[in-house]
């Protein structure tokens, strides 16, 4: 059994909390938050250790691997605490606030040997799997403009006040939501390098942006756009999409669906002249405990998996979450200009 | 429980297989007439119970559903709690911002006793109090089985939070005379813990359909779980967000002895009078 202890017991916590909670090869050794409401309710209805400090679980627990799921702004030092104590890590998004940090972070990991992770579902998604393994096989022939959007209902109004919605403690619609969109720029497309024309919109919050616009430009010379929502209440909940056009035809992919169009049929992919429509239900394998997507599910099927079989390559590591960070240093940057 | 039993996705775009999908249903039912519509078809092909979510435009939906002599025979199997309002009310007011915001009148007066020291001691009663205040919609229409939404059950159980599970069965039961329900994404994982905790042959929604979409564990754990009778089962996610042809899909569930019913959803007087028709037919064999 791989023990393990969660930190922060927010939305998030609550989630990757049921999900551990249920894997077979998996002990929730210990729970640490500190809101005295959460923690009681934990105290009095789960069979989980209890911790209101971090340090303290750590510690005592015996832990072999730490989940953090606290405001990005203590993730630094709580990683940096779990390494140093040889533990494995997976860590939420956004990584850390400053990109040096991480890539201290990940280095430290990776001379230790520790699994290191960080939550980007979206790379453990069927759908998005399938559109990069499309593109790998170059169905679309030379790319030449990529569209990746997200939005969601979470800020609607003039008022509000969690972590998320301080702008020093990691919150805001880039940290929150962009991190997302960037990294599926970087799973399917390729590292980006450099940004150009950023607005960072408020909306309905004072202290941060609702909305983020920009240009990107990847490593491997594709250029495309960012284009992230928060505040857009015409979608139920988040909703992520990538457009991709190449000179060999488009495609269109969310959680739900691939949407392939090709200018001539691709023999080896099966793929017709004209629409090509792939669905989740074909795409995704079905997980052993389902909360919420199986994503979320595999996503920590994964991070237990890598620390039973050693040399297992990590879907999500520190360093490639690290770019993720440097990019949205970038936009902030670039912003301001 | 009804054979066929009628849903609300379709109503409030939420639409497993296609996010695009779910915007156009969202367009189509924007008006409460158009809802109301689609129930009526469904009242004309012989369907008398609609499952659906606590959702704040039910409320308009049972306003209607009440004061109509011609929705005697309906009945309604509420679903609750419609999480998305809560999960984005956690992400931008925390979770006693939350409990502020949902739980009527003022919180920390409903418990005149101690306020936020007495909800720490006792969510039980926080969650009986939510669990009323969900239903109240409901008021004056029968609604024979109420459901706990499968994100919470789902939830609770990877938590090992059996209490609150057997808290809903309770209250549900002893306040609102009505049989609990439990929608879930792993069937057997459900049932054994339930039973564990003293609660045998409960009423469980479960996703069955023959390519095993979420189905967790497996197909074939599920069928064994079916035949073994242990609950009073409702199939779901029959069409397999309509990776399977009707007829397929339909023949599969309905040859499964231990589903009691079976859930779908539909916007057209088609695909309604399709469904209703296999399922009939197929149940016959």
């Amino acid at each position: 059994m791989i023990r393990v202890g969660i930190i922060g017991l927010g939305k998030m916590g609550l989630s990757h909390c049921s999900i551990l909670g249920a894997h077979p090869e998996v002990e929730v050794a210990g729970v640490c938050d500190t809101s005295g409401l959460v923690i009681d309710g934990f105290k009095k209805y789960s069979s989980f250790p209890c911790y209101t400090d971090y340090k303290k679980m750590i510690d005592q627990a015996n832990l072999d691997a730490l989940l953090i799921a606290s405001p990005t702004k203590f993730h630094a030092e709580m990683v940096d605490y779990g390494l140093e104590r040889n533990i494995h890590v997976f860590c939420e998004k956004p990584f850390v606030l400053n990109a040096e940090d991480g890539i201290r972070l990940s280095e430290k990991a990776d001379a230790k040997g520790l699994v290191n992770q960080v939550g980007y579902h979206n790379r453990f998604l069927g759908t998005f799997e399938e559109v990069r393994r499309l593109l790998e096989k170059g169905i679309l022939g030379e790319m030449y403009h990529f569209l990746a959007e997200s939005y969601g209902p979470v800020v609607l109004r003039e008022k509000g006040g969690t972590w998320r919605s301080e702008k020093n403690q990691g919150g805001g619609c880039l940290y929150d939501y962009a991190s997302h969109t960037i990294d599926l720029v970087y799973f399917l497309l390729g590292k980006p390098t450099a940004v150009s024309g950023t607005m960072l919109k408020s909306i309905f919050s004072r202290g941060v942006e609702d909305a983020v616009y920009s240009s990107m430009e990847l490593e491997n010379g594709l250029s495309g756009q960012l284009s992230v929502n928060w505040s857009d209440e015409t979608h139920r909940k988040m909703t992520t999409q990538i457009t991709v056009m190449g000179k060999k035809g488009k495609l269109i992919a969310d959680a739900t669906e691939v949407k392939i169009f090709l200018k001539e049929a691709n023999l080896q992919e099966g793929l017709e002249k004209g629409w090509t429509i792939k669905y989740l239900t074909d795409l995704t394998e079905s997980v052993d405990f389902y909360l919420r997507g199986e994503e979320y599910s595999s996503q920590l099927d994964h991070f237990i998996s890598c620390i039973l079989n050693k040399g297992v390559q990590n879907k999500s590591s520190f360093k490639n979450a690290t770019v993720t960070d440097q990019t949205i240093s970038k936009l902030l940057e670039n912003a301001k200009q | 429980m009804d054979r066929v039993l009628f849903g609300d996705n379709q109503f409030f775009g939420v639409n497993h297989s296609s996010d695009e999908k779910s915007r156009a249903q969202t367009m189509k039912f924007q008006k409460d007439e158009a809802i109301l519509k689609v129930l009526d078809t469904a009242i004309d092909e012989g369907i008398n119970t609609f499952m659906c979510t606590t959702h704040d435009r039910i409320a308009n939906i049972c306003e209607v559903i009440r004061t109509n002599d011609k929705y005697n025979g309906f009945q309604i199997f509420p679903c609750m709690p419609y999480a998305h309002k809560y999960a984005n009310a956690v992400t931008e007011l925390g979770y006693l911002g939350t409990i502020k915001q949902f739980v009527p009148g003022n919180i920390f007066n409903t418990f005149a006793k101690g306020g936020l020291a007495f909800v720490k001691k006792d969510f039980s009663s926080l969650a009986e109090l939510m669990i009323d205040a969900e239903l109240k919609m409901f008021k004056g229409i029968k609604t024979p089985v109420i459901w706990v939404q499968n994100v919470i059950t789902d939830l609770l159980l990877g938590l090992g939070m059996t209490e609150f599970l057997v808290t809903f069965y309770r209250h549900v039961k002893e306040k609102h005379q009505a049989e609990p329900g439990f929608i879930t994404m792993n069937l057997p994982l459900l049932l054994d813990t339930l039973e564990k905790a003293g609660i045998e042959n409960p009423t469980v929604c479960a996703s069955i359909n023959k390519i095993g979409f979420r189905m967790s564990g497996g197909k074939e754990k599920y069928e064994e779980v079916i035949a073994q009778k242990r609950c009073k089962l409702v199939a779901m996610q029959v069409l397999a967000a309509g990776a399977l042809p009707p007829a397929e899909a339909l023949e599969y569930v309905c040859s499964l002895d231990g589903v009691e019913s079976i859930l779908f959803g539909a916007s057209s007087r088609a695909n309604i009078h399709q469904t209703k028709t296999l399922i009939d037919t197929y149940s016959r064999v």
